[in-house]
C-alpha cells in the first residue's frame, strides 16, 4: 500500500500529465484544419494536371512517348518512396506506414525483384533500417522546415527524376497515409513513375487543340512536374494524417489520464479515511483506558 | 463576354475570375486571349501575365514562373508553379 504522500504525488504527476497531452491536442485540431485547408487548396491544380495529362498522354503514346511515361521497359528493380511524419506522438500512424513499406517490399522480394527505399520524414528512417538496412538509397529530411511544401516537393521529385535518368530503378511507388477523417488514416501505395496513364476525362468534346511549342515537348515538361504535384499531394496528406492521428492519439491519452486520476483520487481517499479512523481509534482508547 | 481566367499554383487557386483579356508569356512567344479563343495550349516561360479587367483597362501585371496555359471552351486556366504577388 503506497503511502498518502506517494498517492498525492503520484495523482500530482498524471495531472501535468494530462494537461500537456490536452495542449497537444488543441494544438494538432487548430493544425489540423490548417493541413485540411492547404489540402484542399492543391486540389485544382492537381487536378488540371490530371485533366491535361490525361488528354495528352492519349494523343502521345506509343514509341516517341517520353521515358517517363512508358518507364524503361523492365521492371526488376523498385524504389519505394515511403513518407513518414519527423515527430511522433500520432498513435500507429507511422507504424502502418511502415507496416505497408514492409509488405510492399516483402511483395516485391518474393517475386524476385530488387528493392530500394527512399525515405522522405525523420520516423520510417529506423524501423526501415532495421530490415533493410544495406538497401536505403537516401533519406530526405524535411524535419528543418516548419511544413513540408511544395519546394521540398520538388527538391524530392527532381533528384528521384534524377535516380530514373541515371537508371537506378525502373518503377518506384510512393507509399503515405492518406488522410480520411482524424480516427482513419489508411497506407496507400501508388505508383509514382513511370507516370501510370490517368484514365476517363478524355470525353470532353476534343475539339482540335493546337499545341505550342508540340505535344511531345509539353509533354515532356508537364511529366516532372506531374511528379511533384504526386509527392506534393503526399505530403500535404501526410501533414494531415499526422495531425489527424495526434489528435485523436493526444484525445485518448488525455482520456486515460484522466481515469487513472479519478482512480488514484478514491484510493487516495479510501487510504485517508482509513488513517483518520485508525487514529480516531487510538484517541479513543487511549480516554477510554484512563 | 468575358473570357474566364483562373490561375491555379500547387499551394492554392490565385484568381479564378472574369476578364476580357489576358496576355501570356508562351514559350514561344506572348500570347493574348479574349474570348472565344480557339482550344490551345503552351509551356510558358517566367514572365509577367498581363490582366485587363475591361476593354482599355489598365493592366494588371502577376509575376509568374514555370507552368502551362490552357485554353478551352471554359476559358483560360494558367498553371504556374510559382507566382510572386
Amino acid at each position: 500500500m503506497a503511502s498518502l504522500k506517494e498517492l498525492k504525488d503520484r495523482i500530482g504527476s498524471v495531472k501535468s500529465t494530462q494537461k500537456i497531452t490536452k495542449a497537444k491536442q488543441m494544438v494538432a485540431a487548430a493544425k489540423l484544419r490548417k493541413a485540411q485547408a492547404a489540402a484542399e487548396a492543391a486540389r485544382p491544380y492537381a487536378e488540371r494536371l490530371g485533366a491535361v495529362m490525361a488528354s495528352l498522354a492519349g494523343k502521345v503514346s506509343g514509341d516517341s512517348a517520353p521515358k517517363l511515361l512508358a518507364g524503361t521497359g523492365s521492371d526488376k528493380r523498385h524504389l519505394l518512396v515511403v513518407v513518414n511524419t519527423d515527430k511522433g506522438l500520432c498513435g500507429g500512424l507511422n507504424a502502418n506506414v511502415v507496416k505497408e513499406a514492409k509488405k510492399q517490399a516483402q511483395k516485391l522480394i518474393a517475386e524476385g525483384k530488387d528493392v530500394v527505399f527512399y525515405l522522405v520524414g525523420k520516423k520510417g528512417r529506423a524501423p526501415i533500417k532495421r530490415d533493410y538496412a544495406g538497401s536505403i538509397e537516401k533519406h530526405f529530411d524535411t524535419s528543418t522546415v516548419k511544413n513540408p511544401g511544395f519546394e521540398e516537393a520538388a527538391a524530392v521529385a527532381d533528384e528521384l527524376i534524377a535516380l530514373f535518368e541515371d537508371g537506378k530503378f525502373d518503377v518506384a511507388h510512393l507509399i503515405y497515409p492518406t488522410f480520411q477523417s482524424a480516427l482513419v488514416q489508411n497506407p496507400t501505395t501508388t505508383q509514382l513513375i513511370p507516370v501510370p496513364a490517368p484514365e476517363g476525362s478524355e470525353s470532353a468534346g476534343d475539339a482540335v487543340v493546337e499545341y505550342e511549342p508540340g505535344e511531345e515537348e509539353i509533354l515532356e515538361e508537364l511529366l516532372p512536374r506531374y511528379v511533384k504535384t504526386q509527392v506534393f499531394g503526399a505530403l500535404l496528406e501526410i501533414g494531415a494524417s499526422e495531425q489527424g492521428a495526434s489528435m485523436t492519439a493526444m484525445d485518448n491519452a488525455t482520456r486515460n489520464a484522466g481515469d487513472l486520476i479519478n482512480k488514484l483520487t478514491i484510493q487516495y481517499n479510501r487510504s485517508r479515511q482509513a488513517a483518520i479512523t485508525t487514529e480516531l481509534i487510538e484517541i479513543i482508547a487511549g480516554a477510554e483506558a484512563l | 463576354m468575358p473570357l474566364h481566367f483562373e490561375l491555379v499554383t500547387p499551394e492554392r487557386q490565385v484568381r479564378s475570375e472574369d476578364v476580357h483579356m489576358v496576355v501570356v508569356p508562351g514559350a514561344e512567344g506572348e500570347f493574348g486571349v479574349l474570348e472565344g479563343h480557339a482550344p490551345f495550349m503552351s509551356t510558358i516561360r517566367d514572365g509577367v501575365v498581363q490582366v485587363y479587367k475591361t476593354d482599355g483597362a489598365a493592366a494588371e501585371e502577376i509575376q509568374v514562373r514555370g507552368g502551362f496555359a490552357e485554353v478551352s471552351e471554359n476559358g483560360l486556366s494558367v498553371l504556374a508553379e510559382h507566382v510572386e504577388t
